[in-house]
């Protein structure tokens, strides 16, 4: 992904770069216009831990593409691919104007009370970090947020500590991205994209996972079936062993998924996997049947190899459930009726959306990544990267011929007769105006 | 919105007259006019602007379409200011609107005759379930910032700017803040004796013009070589004379300052020993009707608060160069400005400014214009703002891009799916890469 993004700037960026034409109409004539990209300047780039390289890198090539200075600051918990970068960085970029910063809160915090020309925040808070952000939030000032439970609380303090300055942010966050499972559909391939989505990226560690599922009761046993099946068939029969799932990164997050699983309202509920090994941080994939929505495993990001399955009688009914929390980075939809895919797109609000697949919409340069509402602001990917670091300046040319005197005072009511004409730009209303006919 | 201010043109005029002593030129120039036109060309091109935009897609998708849905972010506050009071309300309004979004519009209280009219007659025009007025001060404003909005719009000073901006991030409130700062003009010696009566004209006219020199665009200071200076002088006290007759204080053509704080902000601006001792024009106040004198300063120090604080007033200084490319270091070396204007003919000086200064926009020999092209982003960069509108820019800023990937279940491709192993790998190398040839031989075994 990261040597794509690079190839598509390196192609693209001459056209990128070049000055936007802008039409003028006959109120400003004569004039020609133009938008100009130009840098930011000086930009803080904050990375999360989940894919290390890549969220570093992509948010990299897309600043470096738009002319600025940059500081990396990977993520923390991510130790051996933080000094991977720290290391080799600056054998291959000008370290005077790209600096890789490594460390964990009090490194952040020093870079947030900087003056940054742009600050681009990917990541999640989690709540094992939540005593250690108390520094943080004294840093920026801001300690009502200590105590504030939910997702991108970090972002949220990014984005404050962005206000000091006027710093405008992009904050690639996350949310709980649903699923919606139709009938009549080919459930063997619909299970193998939702699988892949989920435990085959950095297993469910990833913030456009399936995070859960809504289907009808009567396909509910089905797609459990077909899951089980193809899990088996990518992981074996016994999946903690297999080389092709992530570990869960580290103690904090096990503690915290384990947790989730132990909870009294969804213990029970398990239809598939549970196993953990607690010594290689692992977990099995894990299917969970008609868990409470108010159990925590409903209420806050999975982000890990967790799979609650919710059921509707009718499948219409998961909008509702799915607009009742906040939007989410992503929504999924598996169905082959064209009505229920309008309504769906009509009526969840979400960063992106996929209909009949799951992540894909990531490697899709044409079209913008980010988030709305809890789940992010802004976003990039492809030329919306290179905007999301540029600034676009207006810019208007005029000459001294043609000084229209309606302008300036002293101002008369023959003068407001004109402006008005002037304002509509409309050729015939203007001359109408001229001969003082209007 | 286009029946409300045809109906109440008048009305309007007499409250803009009311809060600052707006002339109805400018009035409908600067707000009925701008308010007006917003609102036609919503009215022509909401269809266009909502409508999906197709993306392109690699063939290694196949079969898949993309695309990007606009819509409405939901439920958003929009904070208006003063000097403008009536289309900094209402042009986000039409945007806000236009992108299918419910609204609270809050007003600014230093303006309360416009305030109070857009409270009692927008519920007559629109919507009341889903667009709203609220009045109010500083404790209203707090407690609106404290909600949970989808997107917030404010027009105001840098330092409320801030506490807006906090306030959102609470909530994780994406915000456009379109602010302010000193714009400078630059004026070289390229021009030719008429073309200096025209420059005078649209400097003066870009200074007091427009509320006074309270406006986030108004020129904030000058900055000209040395041996113009004089003769500029001159030249820019003739055309005030002209614009204004021999008694500005007296002109129906100059609004007043709005408030007593602001006017004893600019008064203080000029107490400084220094800074009274270049005022080489004007100064003359009537602080009754609370109105100031186009005044003109010549170098006052240029760490004085007039040169380091965004005016926002009828003071204009000047600040002499040896050689006016030295304009362009004073520009950056300080924070960004909303708007940039140079008067010249010099090409080379032309690129220097543009590619050397960075700021909200650029416009060469006139002023103000930008605010009318619609097809120009309006805001600011770095302190002076970010986000931007004015024609689709004000649909954009309101709505989110959703984007959107649509496929079918056929055909599948199983090195998509685990166990990996090095087939897989290099399938997958070769889709990244694009190399259809590549991917094709190696499924049909022919590559290792």
């Amino acid at each position: 992904m990261v040597k794509n993004s690079c190839t598509l700037a390196i192609k693209e960026l001459k056209h990128w770069m070049m000055p936007e034409k802008a039409k003028t109409s006959l109120t400003t004539f004569p004039s020609s216009a133009e938008i100009m990209s130009e840098p930011l300047g000086a930009v803080l780039i904050i990375s999360a831990w989940n894919y290390p390289f890549l969220l570093s890198m992509d948010p990299l090539v897309a600043a470096i593409a738009a002319g600025n200075a940059m500081v990396l600051k990977p993520s923390e918990l991510a130790p051996a691919s933080s000094s991977l970068l720290a290391k080799l960085l600056p054998k291959y970029l000008d370290c005077c104007s790209i600096k890789v910063v490594e460390g964990a809160v009090s490194e952040t915090c020093a870079l947030l009370e900087q003056k940054w020309d742009k600050i681009f925040y990917t990541g999640h808070c989690r709540i094992q970090i939540f005593y250690t952000l108390a520094p943080l939030q004294e840093a920026v000032g801001i300690w009502e947020y200590v105590g504030l439970g939910g997702n991108g609380r970090v972002g949220r303090i990014v984005m404050a500590a962005a206000a000091k300055y006027l710093t405008p942010v992009v904050l690639e966050l996350g949310g709980k991205s649903p699923v919606v499972v139709d009938s009549d559909i080919d459930i063997q391939v619909a299970t193998r994209r939702i699988i892949v989505g989920k435990w085959g990226c950095n297993n469910g560690q990833a913030c456009i996972s399936p995070d859960y599922i809504i289907t009808t009761k009567d396909c509910a046993e089905k797609l459990v079936d077909s899951l089980k099946k193809e899990l088996e068939a990518f992981y074996g029969k016994n999946p903690l062993e297999s080389k092709d799932l992530s570990r869960i990164v580290n103690s904090d997050h096990y503690a915290r998924l384990t947790n989730l699983l132990d909870e009294d309202k969804v213990s029970g509920k398990i239809v598939y996997g549970g196993e953990r090994n607690e010594a290689n941080l692992r977990i099995a994939p894990t299917i969970l049947l008609g868990v409470p929505q108010n159990s925590l495993i409903m209420k806050e990001e999975i982000f890990g190899p967790l799979l609650p399955i919710l059921t509707v009688s009718k499948i219409e009914d998961s909008f509702d459930i799915i607009n009742s929390g906040t939007k989410p980075l992503a929504a999924y939809l598996f169905t082959n009726n064209k009505k229920l895919k309008q309504q769906f797109l009509m009526s969840v609000s979400a960063g992106g959306v996929v209909i009949n697949d799951t992540a894909l919409h990531l490697a899709v340069h044409s079209l913008p990544f980010g988030g709305v509402g809890e789940s992010g602001m802004g976003s990039y990917h492809g030329k919306f990267s290179f905007d999301a670091f540029t600034h676009k300046k207006a810019v208007v040319y005029r000459s001294f011929v043609g000084d229209a005197s309606v302008r300036y005072p002293p101002y008369t009511r023959g003068k407001l007769r004109l402006m008005r004409a002037l304002i509509t730009g409309n050729v015939w209303t203007i001359l109408r105006a001229l001969l003082g006919l209007s | 919105m286009i029946e409300f201010v045809q109906d109440n043109e008048e009305r309007i005029f007499q409250a803009l007259d009311q809060d600052v002593g707006k002339h109805p030129v400018e009035a409908y120039r600067d707000e009925v006019g701008v308010v007006a036109k917003s609102a036609k060309l919503s009215l022509s091109c909401v269809e266009k602007w909502m409508a999906p935009r197709k993306g392109d897609l690699p063939l290694v998708f196949f079969p898949a379409s993309a695309q990007v849905m606009p819509e409405p972010f939901g439920v958003v506050l929009i904070m208006g200011s003063w000097n403008f009071p009536i289309s900094l309300s209402l042009d986000p309004l039409i945007a806000a609107i236009s992108a299918g979004n419910a609204v609270v519009l809050k007003p600014s209280e230093l303006s309360p005759t416009c305030s109070s009219f857009l409270a009692e007659n927008i519920p007559k025009y629109l919507d009341s379930k889903s667009i709203k007025v609220i009045e109010g001060g500083i404790d209203v404003c707090e407690q609106l910032l404290q909600q949970k909005w989808d997107k917030i719009f404010f027009t105001g000073s840098q330092r409320v700017g801030r506490i807006v901006m906090t306030a959102a991030a609470q909530h994780l409130t994406p915000v456009t803040l379109e602010l302010g700062g000193k714009s400078p003009a630059i004026m070289d010696s390229s021009s030719n004796p008429t073309n200096m009566k025209v420059i005078a004209k649209r400097i003066v006219g870009a200074k007091w013009g427009s509320c006074s020199g309270q406006a986030c665009i108004a020129i904030d200071y000058l900055l000209v070589e040395e041996r113009f200076a004089s003769d500029l002088i001159d030249l820019l006290a003739k055309t005030i004379k002209q614009f204004y007759g021999q008694n500005p204080i007296e002109s129906k053509s100059l609004c007043k300052i709005v408030n007593k704080n602001n006017f004893k902000r600019l008064l203080d601006l000029l107490k400084d020993p220094l800074v009274e001792a270049s005022v080489v024009y004007g100064g003359s106040v009537d602080e009754e009707k609370m109105y100031i004198e186009p005044t003109i300063l010549l170098n006052p120090p240029l760490d004085s608060q007039i040169m380091t604080e965004e005016i926002f007033g009828p003071l204009l200084p000047i600040i002499t160069l040896d050689d006016i490319y030295e304009s362009i270091d004073f520009i950056s070396s300080r924070p960004k400005p909303l708007a940039i204007y140079a008067f010249t003919r010099d090409e080379k000086f032309k690129k220097q400014i543009l590619s050397r200064t960075s700021s909200g926009s650029v416009t060469f020999n006139d002023t103000l214009l930008q605010f009318l092209c619609d097809s120009l982003p309006f805001g600011g960069v770095g302190q002076s703002g970010f986000g931007r509108y004015h024609g689709k820019y004000s649909f954009d800023t309101f709505s989110h891009e959703k984007a959107i990937l649509q496929r079918g279940f056929f055909p599948e491709l199983e090195p998509r799916y685990p166990p990996w192993n090095s087939f897989k790998l290099h399938f997958i190398k070769l889709a990244y890469a694009f190399n259809y040839i590549g991917l094709i031989l190696l499924l049909l075994g022919l590559k290792k």
